[in-house]
């Protein structure tokens, strides 16, 4: 029994902080995000709006307090670093800072707590050690410090904290004099909370927990030790409990049920003050500290209002917007699935054998509304799954700067068509592909001011990132106004690395441009820290393969490069053909289909080693038999029994020869059993899916369908 | 901590299964495999053959949605092949996340042999018991237990170089 009940306290813990854990990693991602983003645009401007300063400062200071919460009190120091810098920046404005050394570090700062972010999420301790960041930003704290006397108790050396704890303070004592003029409060409780000893030193900041947790019931409050921020307090409370006497209307039971949730708390006392006379006395010590100072007071109020204003900033606006909740992408594929299931269930009953030949004028008006409905589900949950470009295109700022300073050049980056909505497994797989290609175009295209300026060109290089739709695809085009690609640079590397075969003369420019992608290649002849090794340009290409998409690049000499990604909109669901051979079925994606038709007999050519080729309108296409190649026995062998399918893929083309049509249908994709997958990668399989009936249908990879009769041929 | 707790859980249902075995028959033998690995028996339904898969790979069938591979066990085994009949089954087995079917003659019962009436098989030169973890002894018959890691995982060398 004992066992068991432990076993449930002991299991109940992980769960219970997995979802608190998974929120910080998502909300502090998110605050960074946004904070570059604030720190980037804010930067060009070479100096910060106050506007942006109380947003990083709120930032930083939101992931401060969440970080210990967490115990990660590497972040939550470098943030609290990070807060003294901006409170600094906020409360005195000092003149003579240098921004982009401030950029830098607060980049820095940044960067150290992506990574322990992403250790955490890993499952990895965060184990950083920022001491040396946090020393830098001391320094640059102490030098616009040091040289700003305008304000009064600068001299101070630790001004900025110590303000800062006192102010928030006196601004409660301020509302709270002029809520109890005005309500009348029935119950006073003393409230003794102790907590864990292994809560990790972080007792203030529970005290403070505490405190939100009952903002709202309280209509007047006092605690003890007074000043949470101090790192004193958290040794106090942890000696002497946290002791709090509020005045309220609430009862008991509910100050109680709130006070218990409080995570580690070891003791609670809660009693109910019937003489309040020493919370009036508590009280009025603190209207008379509040008139003393009242002098001060409207400086304070103001500034630390600031915060209070965000939030109803944050409040309004929040009402305005759509609200939005985060979900697991797991779960929306989890969704996607069962509406997959769903469509094919409908498909069953619908066009049930059984009703073939009935009259069922009501069923099939049923019908009709069941197929509307279910068509309308899938788009809706296929349109969840849509995120915007802005995000991914956005980061890509934060390569352009950090390239930039590095490499002393001068580049802006001109976005266009953020707003292209795409599959979100897909944007996964495009941000990495568009990093290399920006700084592929930073590195080797745009050439250094000086160089531009005898070229005619304005100092400042521009790179554009452009998204739009077309068709079933989207079409990213990064194009740059820098020297362009090197024809006979790349022609010679391509030599020496045997990637050409057969005369040159042959090779259209297009072509020679196309080479840049093969593996191993970089005409670069220094490797730098960024690109040159020639392995950026295969991981685009494999990135973007591994999505469906395909490169191409263009260039003028002198003038630019332009390489555009083209990538499906979704991997998901896809417009299919069904065809049959023998018992078996396939599906055709219908996008490669170019078309289909009966042959005739002396369009066939048979060349010596036995490959079958055809001629249409004058061309000849190799043709592949389905039935062949995949051992299905069938009937049809002969070409005028059978029907032929030109598909086509990378400007190649191919005649599929199969037993007949079934029809054109949207299907689900689904990948085939990993046990499968393991056995054996079979040429020319994309995946399967399910068809009307239930039974499964293979779906065939064209490219890998290409593939496998030039391998065959080799 | 909480490892160690979950262990007794998993542990506990452990017990209930232990010792248990689902026998099939196969031609003139009797087979058992632990029922801590069996998620589900089905009755014979059409396969979707995949191509350049090993012979005792019949292809892939539609579970509820989910897509799963199928073996024929007497395949795997080398026996001749057997037309599929209404007594075929597919026991459907779960190993570390991966399900596969598995297409027997048919299904005996569920038995319960203790650890002692197990004896190791008798070590043999030739492949023979390759896939045997041991002999149950039930009674006067015998039944041979299989070793389902290796019935999926052990690749097959010659089946391999066929392709």
């Amino acid at each position: 029994m004992t066992l068991s009940q432990k076993g449930v306290n002991e299991l109940s813990n992980p769960y219970v902080n997995e979802p608190m854990l998974d929120l910080y990693i998502f909300e502090s991602m998110q605050l960074l995000e946004q904070m570059e983003l604030l720190i980037l645009s804010n930067e060009k401007s070479s100096s910060y709006a106050s506007e942006a300063i109380n947003e990083i400062f709120r930032i930083m200071h939101t992931i401060k307090g969440s970080s210990a919460m967490m115990l990660y009190n590497n972040i939550s120091t470098l943030a609290h670093s990070l807060e003294d810098l901006f409170f600094v920046l906020r409360e005195d404005e000092p003149r003579n800072v240098d921004y982009s050394e401030l950029s830098d570090l607060v980049l820095e700062g940044l960067d150290f707590i992506k990574v322990e972010i992403h250790k955490i999420r890993n499952g990895d301790e965060a184990d950083g050690d920022a001491t040396g960041l946090i020393e830098s930003l001391r320094v640059f704290h102490a030098t616009i410090k040091g040289s700003d006397f305008k304000v009064e108790d600068q001299n101070l050396a630790d001004g900025a904290v110590s303000h800062e704890n006192r102010t928030p303070e006196k601004q409660q004592y301020y509302i709270s004099k002029v809520r109890t003029e005005t309500t009348s409060l029935r119950n006073t409780f003393q409230a003794t909370l102790r907590f864990e000893q292994d809560c990790g030193g972080m007792e203030n900041i529970r005290a403070i927990v505490v405190l939100n947790d009952l903002a709202d019931l309280m209509e007047d409050y006092y605690h003890l030790p007074e000043d949470l921020e101090n790192e004193d307090s958290a040794r106090i409370i942890s000696e002497q409990g946290f002791t709090l006497f509020l005045k309220t209307d609430r009862s008991l039971e509910e100050i109680h049920k709130v006070l218990i949730e409080t995570i580690y708390l070891k003791d609670l006392q809660l009693t109910n003050v019937e003489n309040s006379e020493l919370f009036n006395d508590l009280h009025q010590e603190r209207e008379i500290l509040l008139e003393d100072s009242s002098v001060k007071l409207p400086a304070f109020s103001s500034r630390d209002q600031v915060p209070n204003n965000y939030e109803e900033k944050e409040f309004h606006s929040g009402a305005n917007q759509p609200s939005i909740i985060s979900v697991s992408v797991a779960k929306l594929d989890q969704l996607m699935d069962l509406v997959g299931e769903m469509v094919i269930a409908e498909a069953m009953v619908t066009q049930n054998p059984d009703l073939k030949g009935l009259e069922l004028n009501n069923f099939e008006k049923a019908a009709r509304q069941l197929r509307k409905i279910t068509s309308e589900l899938q788009d809706t949950v296929m349109s969840v799954r849509m995120v915007p470009l802005t995000g991914t295109f956005q980061k890509m700022n934060r390569t352009l700067r950090d390239m930039c300073k590095k490499l002393n050049k001068e580049v802006q980056l001109q976005l266009i068509g953020q707003e292209t909505e795409v599959d979100k497994n897909i944007i996964e797989h495009i941000s990495d592909p568009l990093m290399h290609l920006i700084r592929n175009s930073i590195d080797h295209g745009i050439e250094m001011p000086s160089e531009r300026e005898i070229k005619g060109k304005s100092r400042l290089g521009t790179i554009t990132l452009e998204a739009k739709n077309a068709g079933g695809d989207v079409l990213i085009i990064i194009s740059d106004d820098g020297e362009g690609f090197n024809k006979d640079r790349i022609l010679a590397k391509a030599r020496e690395k045997g990637l050409i075969q057969g005369s040159e003369e042959e090779i259209t420019d297009k072509e020679i441009y196309n080479l840049v992608f093969l593996p191993g290649f970089s005409t670069n002849e220094k490797v730098t820290e960024f690109s040159g090794r020639g392995v950026g340009m295969d991981v685009v290409v494999k990135n973007i393969e591994a999505v469906g998409g395909g490169l191409a690049a263009d260039s003028v000499p002198g003038k630019g490069t332009t390489i555009t990604l083209k990538i499906p909109l979704t991997l998901a669901i896809i417009d299919g053909m069904n065809i049959k051979v023998g018992d078996s079925r396939y599906t055709i994606p219908t996008t490669a289909i170019k078309e289909s038709f009966r042959p005739k007999i002396t369009e066939v050519i048979v060349d010596p080693d036995n490959n079958e080729m055809m001629m249409v309108r004058g061309q000849c296409f190799p043709i592949l038999r389905l039935h062949d190649i995949y051992h299905v026995k069938t009937d049809v062998t002969h070409f005028t029994e059978g029907i032929i399918i030109m598909v086509e893929q990378d400007n190649k083309t191919l005649c599929l020869f199969a037993d007949e049509l079934i029809g054109q249908q949207q299907v689900v994709v689904k990948a085939l059993p990993e046990y499968i997958q393991n056995m054996k990668k079979v040429r020319g399989l994309a995946g399967c899916t399910l068809l009307g009936d239930g039974s499964i249908s293979l779906i065939l990879d064209v490219g890998g369908l290409i593939g496998y009769r030039q391998a065959t041929k080799v | 901590m909480a490892d160690s707790v979950e262990q007794d859980t998993s542990d506990q249902i452990e017990d209930t299964q232990k010792g248990k075995f689902l026998t099939f028959c196969m031609g003139n033998e009797f087979y058992g495999i632990e029922i801590k690995y069996v998620t589900e028996i089905i009755g014979f339904q059409p396969i979707t053959e995949i191509p350049e898969m090993p012979e005792y790979i019949k292809g892939i069938i539609n579970l509820r949605g989910k897509i799963i591979p199928v073996m024929d066990v007497r395949l795997r085994f080398r026996k001749p092949f057997r037309e599929y009949n209404d007594r075929t089954c597919i026991v459907v087995i779960d190993i570390s996340e991966v399900a596969v079917g598995l297409i027997v003659d048919s299904i005996s019962e569920v038995i319960t042999i203790p650890d002692e009436e197990i004896v190791a098989p008798p070590s043999m030169t030739k492949e023979g018991n390759r896939y045997i973890k041991g002999i149950g002894k039930v009674g006067s018959d015998v039944k041979l237990l299989l070793d389902s890691d290796k019935l999926l995982n052990e690749t097959d060398l010659e089946s391999l170089s066929d392709l």
